[in-house]
């Protein structure tokens, strides 16, 4: 029961928030082009996630390795 | 460790000086059909762990590690004369790493995964971008060796922007045909236990399909879904880790052939004001050996001048244990599959610290060229003894 509220919550509000998307020109993006507002994982990170990877059992969906070349699970 | 510590260093400061009489930086409307190199980073990191649960002595004693990892990679670009981009990035990285647990396959000779040991991992890819279309194609080789394990990958990816350049479909294949070296525990060498007479190497290979969509919902706020399917074929233990049975008769780690992956995951960031950045992430976990996890990780930059910000971050993991873990003593004997590799069981775990990051007009230290730093700390804690620190620095040449 709970993760079907968990999933039905997301949903809704991933679809709120798609259709509140607003046409942003190339001249408005100074903010979201900033170095730290990246999707994805910053290169001082490797290490971190290389380690995570060892030490926990699940790993991917962060647009890195998911398995393979290291040894690890 | 100094060797590779002082060639480590002598390489980066040697690619600095090669390329430090280049004239200014390209005006954006010149493209240059030349090769030409678009920045160098240099990640350092400092990693070390304890905790008293290892794996290779069947769930208990030191899990005592430390691990210093040097990457350098450099990115080159051109435009081609259909003035598309293309990248050229290479990179590599050495590991030097001491664990007291791998010190105890065989504690009387060096015949195994040693006390200490170094991994090399060299990459090399390929990016075309043809930026008036949107699309973009890439390939790429990786190799990883170190004293038991070697590691060949290889990945493709394409990616499409929308047309109002608002949203982003990126789909990324991945391949790592692996070996593993079989070193049993010296006193499993010979014995009767048929999962540890196997000699020489077994293959361990990963396929993975990764497919990510990333959309601006307005001028501070940006969303990305990410969704991976991993397959793992062949050997997916590890010959060196103990299981101890109820009656205390020991055996190797016995894993199925086969594992499927499921990581699900978002990340949200939002710029709040001039000076505040949140970065928020999530993922969901799940695989055909029972294992569940939920990620989650928030991070603020805040941005206390033009060139400098300062960032900390939190991060909450919780997994389940996989169908064939029990601790120490806890396996009945006549099981298909087990292991007792403390990774596997069921616990949550705190990851925090801060971050720094430089960026002056100026360059750092008055090198104009020489234009980032970034310094980060975290202290790793879980719920099953194991805490760690991790220090890291990165600098960048632009």
């Amino acid at each position: 029961m709970k993760p079907k509220i968990i999933f039905t919550l997301s949903m809704a509000i991933t679809l709120s928030l798609f259709t509140s998307c607003s046409a942003v020109k190339e001249y408005q993006k100074s903010r979201l082009n900033d170095a730290e507002m990246i999707l994805a994982n910053r290169k001082i990170e490797r290490t971190e996630l290389s380690f995570q990877s060892y030490r926990e059992g699940a790993s991917g969906a962060n647009a890195g390795k998911s398995g393979g070349g290291c040894g690890c699970n | 460790m100094k060797k590779i510590c002082l060639t480590v260093i002598g390489l980066y400061l040697g690619l600095l000086a090669a390329f430090s009489q280049q004239g200014p930086a390209n005006d954006s409307s010149y493209r240059s059909r030349k090769l030409k190199i678009d920045e160098i980073n240099l990640v350092s990191s400092y990693y070390h762990q304890d905790g008293e649960r290892a794996a290779v002595t069947g769930g208990i004693g030191s899990q005592k590690l430390t691990d210093i990892s040097n990457t350098l990679d450099i990115k080159l670009i051109r435009y081609d004369r259909k003035d598309r981009k293309q990248v050229w990035t290479g990179e590599v990285g050495i590991d030097n790493y001491t664990s007291a647990s791998s010190d105890k396959i065989d504690p009387k000779t060096i015949s195994s995964a040693s006390y200490a040991d170094n991994r090399v991992y060299p990459s090399f890819s390929f990016s075309r971008e043809n930026e008036k279309k949107g699309t973009e194609f890439g390939v790429g080789v990786s190799a990883s060796s170190e004293y038991d394990y070697f590691s060949i990958g290889l990945n493709a990816h394409v990616t499409k922007k929308t047309k109002d350049r608002m949203g982003e479909f990126n789909a990324k294949g991945q391949a790592y045909m692996d070996r593993v070296s079989l070193i049993y525990p010296v006193e499993l060498r010979g014995s009767e236990d048929p999962n540890a007479q196997k000699r020489g190497s077994a293959a361990r290979n990963s396929y993975s399909v990764a497919l990510s969509w990333s959309q601006i919902v307005n001028q501070r706020l940006q969303l990305a879904f990410l969704l991976d399917l991993v397959q793992q074929d062949g050997f997916l233990s590890l010959p060196f880790n103990r299981v101890y049975t109820e009656g205390g008769a020991v055996q190797v780690e016995h894993l199925p052939s086969s594992r499927f992956k499921v990581p699900i995951g978002a990340r949200a960031n939002y710029f709040f004001g001039d000076k505040l950045i949140i970065r928020s992430y999530y993922r969901y976990y799940f695989d055909d050996w029972g294992l569940k996890a939920h990620t989650a990780n928030i991070e603020t930059a805040i941005k206390l001048n033009n060139f400098f910000s300062l960032s900390p971050f939190y991060r909450y993991y919780r997994q389940t244990e996989v169908d064939y873990y029990k601790p120490y003593r806890e396996h009945k004997v006549g099981s298909e599959f087990f292991t007792s590799n403390p990774d596997l069981s069921a616990f949550n775990s705190h990851f925090y610290g801060a971050g720094i990051r430089l960026s002056p007009p100026g360059g750092l230290f008055g090198w104009q060229h020489f234009n980032m730093l970034e310094l980060r700390y975290g202290h790793y804690t879980r719920s099953n003894t194991l805490q760690a620190n991790i220090v890291s620095l990165h600098l960048r040449y632009k």
